[in-house]
């Protein structure tokens, strides 16, 4: 299966730009903001000490999902999570529950969560990100 | 469209939101919305250091649906000139606002005590700054907040160091540790207003009308950006690019501009930053280019072997100019150390090179003395340097107060004005091209190298009428108004052409041609002009110091004749302009 990776980290600028791919992502409702997306370009306490970016690394056991009252989360096959919309309450359980902080707020009190489509590879201009096979 | 306006008022504590697509649909957003905001709000004839001054931070339609539409603008009345101030920056200070909600913010009056703002979404929170006032260097700062506030990745953090706070007349607003609002002295009206941090953080989103077409016009854009050669200047050197080629040209402020040649430019060009200095290059938010260049730069500790300290310093081509050749500082290291110094306290690095190379002239020829100067200042000694700028921060006596008042003012004082190299009370840029840059910095309407571009006409053109050069200029200028109103990063105006940005608003639901779009520019200009005059601006009190006529440009000795020409000319078209 294919799933978002970090080809080099260190090459990130902090740019964004994938969080802003992540908010277009969809065709037919491409949003302009940041309200839904799932990843996040941040530097490292100062752009002095360079920047990274947080998003689901599609754990094999996700911890949000267990966690997730509702089961708008569940666990997808080979590892991280599908996220059904209609059955999130917004409790944020799970953004308590992943240890990386990669899940987020939306603007509308629901998450948004990386669902490895790999749209926000196309956008990144330093090759940090790529959309690739991995070993299940 | 983002059509809110955020006014926060610092005199009790209070703030309201208004929607005004009126303002957005007829001036587009950052200059042309911030010229109708400051005059909505402020008194012309306010003191730039009083509670009446008034800031506005605006976005444009641009952000954040558009790559490199990365920056902001920030309007209010110049401490520096008394005039109208405009400086832009980029970081994160664009998306963050827009994300936030809003097309502009205001802010109006002044806190009694010292207080930073957090601005969330709807909700705007003043918070106490007691315990941060007083710490002179903006980097701790931003640590500081950083540590308290949330938002990470999304927020802008724009700041003041101590020159801020002691209201030197050209203290910068820093953000994101590297990006600043340099111009113009907006740090010590934040200062003024014991405003000592503004931080902006949301996460709201909103939708194009033409989903599919807003895609597409996103791909073109982003595929001219990494893929033309349009940006490629910026991708590589950046803009230390030019140290080398402006040298050969004869247009390098060196010295206090007592020459245009740098025989050490070699040493801090770009090219030798990039092969002994750099250490690392990020980007403003959503823009792909990260044209910002961190040197490193390893110190040893003064007393203990085998200890360093290695810090990250962003340098451009216009520090370079301003704290190197300007100040005869051929040294790359000494070089980044005072950029750094110049960066702790929050300086605009033009203004305190520009200021500090009058300084050491002025002492040279005994207008002043060591009793006013306090350190031997002279071209290349970058131990002195250092010490001066820290006096222009601490003001330990008259002298330096009146240097922390700019140039102009404190030749005003000492004398030494043929050779105080100012435009409209504000220091010069660096390029030393010819009549078009030196009229472009006197006429434009924030008395920058950007505004007209006069140092790429000199480049491009070698004949022209004074006439011509200005009737150029104002063209320029008026077609830059819409670019910082967009707000688009200037560097991507070769990207951002008419037909671009007309094709660019459709999918976003407004419908303006490329005809209207220049007239609209033409406005923009006409609108600014009229303000600034309102706040006293007179052109018929532009000078041009004798300095400028002494040394040999790209375009030989300039001519005080062409200038004088120009000017009337400039006189003759404000009238026309503002009716």
């Amino acid at each position: 299966m294919k799933q978002l990776v970090v080809k080099d980290i260190e090459k990130c600028v902090g740019c964004g730009l994938c969080m802003y791919a992540c908010s277009r992502k969809s065709a037919k409702t491409p949003e302009i903001g940041n309200s839904k997306s799932g990843i996040l370009a941040v530097s490292l306490s100062g752009f002095e000490r360079g920047a990274t970016v947080i998003f689901c690394r599609a754990c094999k056991e996700p911890p949000c999902a267990q966690v997730c009252p509702t089961g708008a989360l569940k666990p997808k096959k080979g590892g991280g999570v599908v996220y059904i919309e209609n059955l999130c309450l917004g409790c944020k359980y799970c953004m308590d529950a992943c240890t990386l902080n990669a899940i987020f707020e939306r603007e509308d009190g629901k998450i948004a969560v990386c669902i490895h489509c790999g749209y926000c590879a196309n956008y990144c201009p330093h090759g940090v990100l790529a959309y690739e096979e991995v070993k299940a | 469209m983002r059509d809110s306006v955020l006014i926060v008022d610092l005199n009790n504590y209070s703030y309201e939101i208004e929607q005004r697509p009126d303002l957005f649909e007829k001036w587009i957003g950052g200059t042309g919305v911030a010229v109708q905001l400051l005059k909505e709000y402020i008194d012309p004839k306010a003191d730039p250091l009083s509670g009446d001054n008034v800031i506005v931070f605006a976005t444009g339609p641009f952000t954040p649906a558009y790559p490199l539409a990365s920056k902001t603008v920030a309007m209010f009345k110049s401490p520096l000139t008394g005039n109208l101030g405009e400086s832009h920056a980029g970081g994160r200070t664009a998306t963050s606002i827009a994300n936030a909600g809003y097309g502009a913010i205001v802010i109006k009056g002044e806190s009694k005590k010292p207080v930073y703002l957090v601005i969330e979404n709807e909700k705007v929170y003043f918070r106490d700054g007691r315990v941060i006032w007083g710490i002179p260097d903006s980097l701790i700062v931003g640590r500081i907040i950083a540590e308290n506030e949330p938002g990470r990745g999304i927020r802008t953090m724009m700041r003041i160091g101590g020159a801020g706070e002691k209201l030197v007349r050209y203290a910068c607003v820093t953000t994101e540790t590297y990006r600043h609002f340099g111009r113009l002295g907006l740090g010590a009206v934040f200062g003024s207003k014991k405003l000592k941090a503004l931080i902006i953080r949301g996460r709201k989103k909103y939708t194009p009308v033409d989903p599919k077409k807003f895609r597409e016009v996103y791909d073109e854009i982003y595929r001219t950006a990494i893929e033309s050669d349009a940006m490629k200047k910026y991708h590589l050197l950046g803009t230390a690019s030019n140290v080398i080629p402006l040298n050969e040209l004869n247009s390098l402020p060196t010295r206090n501009l007592q020459s245009a040649r740098f025989e050490k430019a070699d040493e801090i060009s770009g090219e030798a930053l990039a092969e002994y200095s750099l250490g690392r290059r990020i980007a403003c938010s959503h823009c792909p280019v990260a044209c910002i260049h961190l040197a490193t730069l390893r110190i040893p500790y003064e007393n203990e072997p085998y200890f360093f300290k290695t810090i990250m310093i962003s340098y451009d081509y216009e520090l370079i100019y301003s704290l190197g050749s300007m100040l005869g500082v051929g040294s790359r290291d000494g070089l980044l150390r005072l950029i750094h110094r110049v960066e702790s306290y929050g300086l605009d690095a033009m203004s305190t090179g520009v200021c500090l190379a009058w300084a050491t002239e002025a002492l040279a020829r005994g207008i002043v003395s060591e009793k006013e100067t306090l350190v031997k200042l002279s071209f290349g000694d970058v131990e002195s340097y250092l010490k001066a700028i820290d006096y222009i921060y601490e003001q330990p006596n008259e002298f330096y107060r009146h240097l922390a008042m700019g140039v102009e003012h404190a030749s005003g004082i000492y004398g030494g004005k043929e050779f105080a190299l100012a435009f409209g009370g504000n220091e010069m840029p660096g390029y030393h091209t010819g009549h078009a840059t030196y009229l472009g910095y006197a006429t434009g309407l924030r008395h920058s190298h950007l505004d007209s571009a006069g140092y790429s006409l000199d480049q491009k053109v070698k004949e022209m009428t004074p006439e011509e050069a200005v009737d150029r200029l104002i063209a320029e200028e008026c077609w830059r108004q819409i670019l910082s109103s967009l707000v688009v990063c200037f560097f991507a105006r070769g990207i951002y052409t008419a037909d671009l940005i007309s094709r660019a608003f459709e999918p976003l639901g407004v419908e303006i041609t490329e005809e209207e779009l220049k007239k609209k520019g033409e406005e923009i200009y006409r609108e600014k002009l009229k303000l600034k005059i309102d706040m006293g601006f007179n052109p018929e009190n532009l000078t041009f110091p004798k300095r400028i006529f002494e040394v040999k440009s790209l375009h030989g000795t300039l001519n005080e004749e062409f200038i004088r020409k120009a000017k009337d000319y400039y006189v003759k078209k404000v009238k026309e302009i503002v009716g």
